[in-house]
């Protein structure tokens, strides 16, 4: 395997992407042989799609923050989208596309694009504009799309489809109807089709992607805007395309994370806890501690941050208050300085390199 | 060369760290499998948050049942273990919460306190075949399997009930409505209070929404049912809300009756409100802390204040069946600790139906196959800063 790699000779960020697919497939394996074996306790087993999901949408948001150098809020109103979207399609369809397979990639499409259109039009209005505007638009779209979607009634009869903003009697729905989008209490029994192995799937593919990107001629215009946007224009790039690229692949990525929470937990509703704004910086906050620009990062931090808050259930009241001074304490010694300096004398790595330079 | 070797060695720690992490849990797991055989009853709801005091009044209530109960000797002579995790009222950590009560060894699910949050855990119960019983979700939306119980009524219930009450005693002919859109309770009642007064010949003069993000100022729904002479306002909400638009009324000297449902308990233990603002209140609600009404309530009532230091509200009385629900509902069927969680839950569904339960909420409740419960309402009027019961 090694020596494949180098003979191949791989550009040295292709070798570091491989490495963290190959992690990333390594860690599926063994947490499948855990499942087989009987060794794995519930909590750990449910926490296995949503550490893909928030990994996609840390991995996603920092093509936004960290490759764009764009502030973006409003990730958890993308994914909001997504998942209503994909949840509403996979209600309508569920007896006319009875095989799980091609209903769910559907769905995942759905969701994407729906996202992806609203990503869209944010940045055809927004990203135009130089300064904080985007962060501004964004937290806005964030909130108001949770408001929407709480007034929204949708059913579905003999006569077709029934829409009203008021409440579900209003929409006179037949003796045959069913009502779908039932206003705050949102839908319910979506077809639970997410699975650990779609999920890791998706976020190797929202890996690729990004990754791609990034080391791609449009990758190279992107990272050229964010360092000096005077001097990109100058080189003939065309800067709100290149920005606009950027923040719709965000945006379509976080849809998808939110067709993998729609069908993981089936019943959906529009929370200021789940689709809120402390859900946008919670996840601005794993693609903060995970590097900015760092992609591998991201997927660590995602993983780290949602798993802390439920081994730190013993502490129970003071939960929060510890979970907010070990963020802390993991920004201060990820990037403090002196603690990288003192993390770099004394890591393993270098102790380990110390060693093997004699023998070379 | 080194580069490569460095970074094969930083995956293997990596791995190693995480197989550490997962196979601690999968230790703790089968350690509760083993041991004594107890009835392990886990329950979730929100402790943080603003739904909090819900959450503590379940946790409360279920946890000084737990206490009589193996007190007096257990269930059959088994003792019964309780444990309560903080869902925070969300889908997804209501299901984290649920996982880590069922790693705890849990056989018998009482939860969860929020509706959204319980439409989610039905799933997971559904798959395992758990037993549960919920004190007050009340969304139709639990109902969907038939495999969870209710202790409280389902919305529509409560808006149909408050509909007719108003109409039977002559309370009002123009009624107002204020509810929270935002909320699958809130929304729930209304829904069929006003599909319900219509049928009844009361007329509503105002239905007036507002949402979570926009609970403080009321004063353009109240407005509005004093412009349509509303003579009666309906708010099927929660009581800190309900305390801001007595304040609000107050303030623009409009003096309608007020009439709320169970979410309004709780009203007289505001902090920072005038009590005497809801002298007249009207609550359709199964309980409330009133000592002298009955020698279950006045016991549960004192019980509760030397444990806790204050009143219990609804929730924890409704907790507070749930666990005597499931005592009787275990001596019904005869099931054993040592049953598997699907025997024991298929134990209990049948013993259900079956059981009749005097409990704090309702006296000869009993339940019908969707896990609805069947059980008088009771209504509460608020005179000199207390509940007493209205006739």
């Amino acid at each position: 395997m090694k020596k494949n790699i180098m003979k191949v000779n791989l550009s040295k960020d292709a070798k570091y992407n491989l490495i963290t697919i190959a992690a990333i497939i390594v860690v599926y394996a063994m947490c499948q042989i855990m499942i087989a074996a009987g060794m794995m306790s519930y909590l750990m087993k449910g926490l296995l799609v949503p550490f893909c999901y928030y990994s996609i949408l840390a991995v996603s948001l920092n093509l936004t923050v960290g490759i764009l150098g764009e502030l973006s809020l409003g990730q958890a109103g993308f994914m909001c989208i997504g998942a209503f979207a994909s949840a509403f399609f996979s209600k309508c369809t569920i007896n006319l596309i009875p095989n799980t397979f091609i209903r769910f990639t559907l769905a995942i499409f759905v969701g994407a694009l729906a996202a992806a259109i609203f990503g869209m039009f944010i940045g055809v209005a927004v990203l135009r504009l130089r300064g904080d505007y985007l962060a501004i638009v964004t937290l806005a779209f964030g909130e108001i799309i949770k408001n929407v979607l709480n007034t929204i009634f949708v059913g579905y009869d003999s006569k077709g489809f029934h829409f009203s903003l008021k409440d579900a009697a209003s929409l006179k729905l037949q003796g045959d109807g069913t009502l779908i989008i039932n206003g705050p209490q949102g839908i319910t029994s979506t077809p639970q089709d997410t699975n650990f192995t779609v999920s890791t799937l998706l976020l190797i593919a929202t890996f690729i992607i990004v990754a791609n990107l990034i080391n791609s001629r449009s990758g190279r215009a992107i990272m050229a805007i964010r360092d000096n946007r005077i001097a990109a224009e100058a080189m003939g790039i065309d800067v709100t395309k290149f920005r606009i690229l950027a923040f719709t692949i965000t945006a379509a990525l976080a849809g998808v994370a939110g067709v993998l929470y729609a069908h993981n937990i089936s019943s959906l509703n529009a929370t200021p806890k789940n689709f809120g704004y402390n859900m946008s910086i919670m996840i601005l906050v794993f693609v903060v501690l995970g590097g900015i620009g760092n992609i591998r990062g991201s997927i660590i931090a995602s993983v780290i941050l949602t798993l802390l808050p439920e081994y730190l259930r013993f502490l129970q009241d003071y939960r929060m208050l510890i979970y907010a001074i070990v963020l802390i304490i993991m920004m201060i010694l990820n990037w403090n300085p002196t603690c990288i300096a003192w993390r770099k004398k004394y890591s393993l790595g270098s102790i380990f390199r110390k060693k093997t330079q004699g023998e070379v | 060369m080194k580069n490569c070797m460095r970074k094969i060695v930083g995956i293997g720690l990596t791995l190693s760290m995480i197989a550490a992490l997962f196979a601690g849990c999968g230790k703790k797991a089968d350690k509760a499998s083993d041991g004594e055989k107890v009835f392990y009853i886990g329950g979730s709801g929100p402790l943080t948050g603003s739904y909090a005091a819900y959450g503590m009044g379940v946790k409360n209530g279920a946890e000084l049942a737990v206490k009589e109960i193996n007190e007096a000797g257990g269930i059959n002579g088994v003792k019964i273990k309780f444990s309560y995790e903080d869902d925070e009222g969300d889908q997804e950590k209501a299901i984290n919460a649920y996982n880590i009560l069922k790693d705890k060894g849990m056989n018998i699910m009482m939860g969860t306190v929020t509706s959204g949050a319980c439409a989610a855990v039905i799933e997971k119960t559904k798959q395992d075949g758990m037993f549960q019983i919920t004190p007050s979700a009340s969304s139709t939306d639990v109902l969907k399997y038939g495999n969870v119980f209710q202790v409280c009524f389902t919305d529509p219930n409560q808006g149909i009930a408050s509909a007719k009450y108003i109409a039977e005693t002559g309370l009002a002919k123009k009624v107002a409505i204020i509810y929270d859109s935002s909320d699958i309770y809130s929304s729930g009642i209304q829904a069929t209070f006003k599909e319900e007064a219509q049928k009844q010949g009361l007329e509503i003069v105002a239905d007036e929404a507002f949402t979570s993000d926009n609970k403080t100022d009321f004063s353009v729904q109240l407005q509005k049912a004093k412009d349509g002479g509303a003579e009666l306002v309906f708010l099927p909400i929660y009581y800190q809300e309900a305390s801001l638009i007595l304040q609000q009324a107050a303030s623009m000297d409009y003096k309608p009756i007020f009439f709320g449902c169970d979410g309004m308990d709780g009203i007289l233990n505001v902090e920072n409100f005038d009590t005497s603002l809801a002298e007249g209140v009207i609550l359709l609600a199964p309980f409330a802390a009133v000592e002298g009404i009955d020698d279950q309530t006045t016991k549960f009532v004192k019980d509760y204040k030397a444990a806790y230091g204050e009143l219990p509200n609804q929730f924890a009385a409704d907790a507070y069946d749930a666990i005597y629900v499931i005592k009787a509902a275990i001596e019904e069927s005869g099931a054993t600790a040592d049953m598997s969680i699907k025997e024991l839950g298929d134990a209990l569904k049948a013993a259900m139906l079956k059981i009749k339960v005097d409990g704090l909420t309702g006296k000869e409740m009993t339940w019908s196959s969707t896990g609805e419960v069947n059980k008088q309402p009771r209504v509460y009027k608020v005179v000199n800063g207390e509940y007493a019961l209205a006739e």
